[in-house]
């Protein structure tokens, strides 16, 4: 986390300085994206066609950017938070409506995914999708094929059932240090509902973890990037976009490791990364010209293409490489769509008891 | 008054003692010694009671996201409306879960073994710099001063390659044969206090250092000449004459690694309660800014107490000294 806040200093203070050198009269339009998210050249092109100069700034924590955002004057026009955190900021009136005149793209959109963002942003009048993605099972084909017999794993009980996960504790284990992550995913395998705030189910939630929790090496949120990559560990619960970066890094190391990345068969949760407009925002207009230029189906796909994410455009998927829209571990067929699950923010009350569930889970306190 | 004070003084009453002069001169001598009090008021104070005050708020789904923001947008009786909106509930909160107990006394346990060690550590490299040569002590200080030139970050990213299971020196101990199964020291608190020794030790080495340096050491050869022996010589006259600088050592070790998140983090297992991370889990994962910062002030004032205690203490006993 201290390493991200450093490097966000580092970058924003450079972000600030190209700001103030920029000419008064240039049009402009400061955008806060993902680190590792975008190919350059879509950037470039944008300014290329409009005319309009992109500062591109980036985080890799969703805290990061909800904690800059709750304190106002953010100074940027773009912002790409996770839905669930943006539903939040919307209540707490961090975000402007979209100008919908000025988007004649949103026609390129996919219905399967706009039907589920506007559960976070209803009428999605305050958000475009981005990418969207998974949380499921990132591994070591071949640590787990000499732990397991097998090298495949396609169900969560290789993860939450004690005396599997057992098998894979010495070459290690991790999961995501996400709360609101891990507890819609283990009450989907014990088949209750993926959105109970209800004490009886949190229980049978804690009760789950705290039997496999011997078994987990490190709870950590983006650590298992490198660690997968490496060959460190086995197997890690954690986000499809990380995974496939794990992929990449270890096919590019060339040491004989290979990553696989899998959505389990008994479903799991959807996230998406949202494009929006922060209220206090100086570059409306041109905001506005990025996003649109963003839902362009050439734009996205390109991005799609460099990223290996799913995207929320529909008219995009023709320019997507066949490899990425035919794998289902990225774009999954339409039964496995059908029970992936998205949940809603917690209220202030049932977030404070799922944190506490949390930390007597990881640190047994 | 501190030394420039009175150089400044003594210089204007050379150049002339008229009125105009030694008003300059008592205006001057205010203005150094204000400036290290403005120093702490806006760099310690101001932000502290902002802390404070949030502390004493309520949270909300807004920007910022507590209430009562205070302003005077109505009037000082808004004001005095939204200051009766405060409360200490928070801190009772903190009390109402062993959690924050547990987290607090596991820090100052880590943070005090980590102290220990750094002393026990960074005592003979201080000692040896303080004999050293004359000569080749800059080089030394200067050794000691190196790691500070690459990104703290860095430095600890590189301890998890060095520790980790298929780790640097593991490879090393199997390959030498002293162990025959890798020993898991990553994510445990061993890596902690490992972690915290070699970061936190030049400011162990440099006050420790400082105080040695000064010391006088044909007093050792004094006591040598009447028949002390070597170890009882260090115990009778080094190490007492070394406090300071122990003293000074331990709290800018000590203090730091009370709070100390990124270590735990990248070094340490999860199941590592530490402060850092409490309060981190409170602020972001809870987005409960009010609690965050109750566990905050109580963090500071758990540091700052028991050393006030100790400042009093020490100045007393050096009256009772003379």
């Amino acid at each position: 986390m201290i390493r991200k806040a450093l490097w966000l200093t580092a970058t924003t203070t450079f972000a600030a300085v190209l700001t103030f050198s920029a000419n008064a009269q240039e049009r402009v339009v400061n955008v806060y994206n993902w680190s590792d998210y975008i190919d350059d050249s879509i950037i470039a092109d944008f300014t290329k066609e409009t005319g309009i100069k992109v500062v591109y700034d980036v985080f890799d924590s969703n805290e990061i950017l909800e904690t800059k955002l709750l304190a106002g004057g953010s100074g940027y026009d773009v912002v790409v938070p996770t839905a669930n955190f943006l539903a939040r900021q919307i209540t707490a009136g961090v975000f402007q409506k979209l100008d919908k005149s000025k988007l004649p793209n949103l026609s390129n959109m996919w219905d399967v995914v706009s039907e589920r963002t506007a559960k976070y942003d209803p009428g999605n009048e305050y958000s475009i999708n981005y990418m969207w993605g998974t949380v499921g099972i990132g591994y070591n084909k071949k640590k787990v094929e000499e732990a397991l017999g097998t090298d495949k794993v396609d169900t969560w009980e290789t993860v939450f059932n004690p005396e599997k996960l057992a098998k894979l504790k010495d070459c290690g284990v991790y999961m995501l240090d996400s709360p609101t992550d891990m507890v819609p995913t283990v009450l989907k395998y014990l088949g209750l509902d993926t959105e109970s705030t209800n004490p009886d189910d949190l229980a049978k939630v804690e009760e789950t973890l705290l039997k496999v929790r011997p078994f987990i090496r490190k709870f950590h949120s983006s650590e298992y990037i490198n660690a997968l990559a490496n060959g460190d560990i086995c197997l890690a619960v954690g986000w499809s976009g990380d995974v496939f970066q794990a992929r990449d890094r270890a096919a590019e190391a060339k040491q004989g490791v290979e990553v696989a990345y899998v959505v389990p068969q008994e479903g799991a949760e959807m996230w998406f990364d949202q494009m929006a407009i922060p209220a206090d925002a100086k570059h409306v207009e041109e905001a506005h010209e990025f996003l649109n230029y963003i839902m362009k189906p050439e734009v996205i796909a390109k991005a799609t293409n460099f990223v290996y994410f799913a995207n929320g455009n529909k008219a995009s998927q023709e320019f997507i490489e066949k490899d990425i829209t035919s794998d289902p571990a990225i774009y999954p067929d339409e039964a496995m769509l059908a029970k992936l699950f998205t949940v809603s923010p917690y209220d202030p009350k049932s977030q404070r008891n799922i944190t506490r569930l949390w930390t007597k889970v990881v640190t047994g306190q | 008054m501190t030394d420039t004070a009175i150089a400044a003084s003594s210089a204007t009453e050379y150049a002339g003692r008229s009125g105009f002069a030694r008003a300059l001169n008592a205006f001057v001598s205010r203005l150094v010694i204000i400036v290290p009090y403005l120093w702490l008021l806006f760099f310690f104070l101001v932000p502290f009671i902002i802390v404070f005050k949030i502390s004493l708020s309520q949270t909300a789904i807004a920007m910022p996201p507590y209430i009562p923001v205070l302003g005077f947008g109505e009037g000082l009786s808004g004001f005095w409306a939204q200051l009766k909106q405060l409360s200490i509930d928070n801190y009772l909160w903190l009390t109402e879960d062993a959690l924050y107990f547990n987290a607090y006394v596991s820090s100052v346990v880590i943070a005090g073994i980590s102290t220990i060690l750094t002393l026990l550590v960074g005592y003979p490299i201080a000692y040896g710099m303080a004999r050293a040569p004359a000569t080749l002590r800059p080089t030394l200080l200067m050794l000691v001063i190196l790691p500070f030139w690459t990104s703290f970050l860095i430095r600890v990213y590189a301890w998890i390659g060095i520790l980790k299971p298929e780790g640097l020196l593991n490879q090393f101990l199997l390959a030498t044969g002293i162990i025959d199964q890798p020993l898991i020291i990553l994510n445990t608190h061993t890596a902690i206090f490992i972690g915290i020794v070699y970061s936190y030790l030049p400011f162990m080495i440099l006050p420790l250092y400082s105080a040695l340096e000064k010391m006088d050491f044909s007093l050792i050869e004094a006591a040598q000449d009447l028949g002390c022996p070597p170890i009882s010589a260090f115990w009778k006259i080094t190490f007492p004459l070394s406090i300071p600088g122990v003293v000074a050592g331990c709290l800018l070790v000590f203090i730091p690694a009370v709070g100390e998140f990124v270590i735990p983090d990248l070094l340490g297992g999860s199941q590592t309660l530490m402060i850092g991370k409490t309060l981190w889990n409170e602020f972001f994962a809870n987005r409960d800014w009010p609690v965050s910062s109750a566990v905050a002030v109580i963090l500071l004032l758990l540091l700052v107490i028991p050393i006030m205690i100790f400042q009093h203490a020490q100045a007393r006993a050096q009256e009772q000294g003379r």
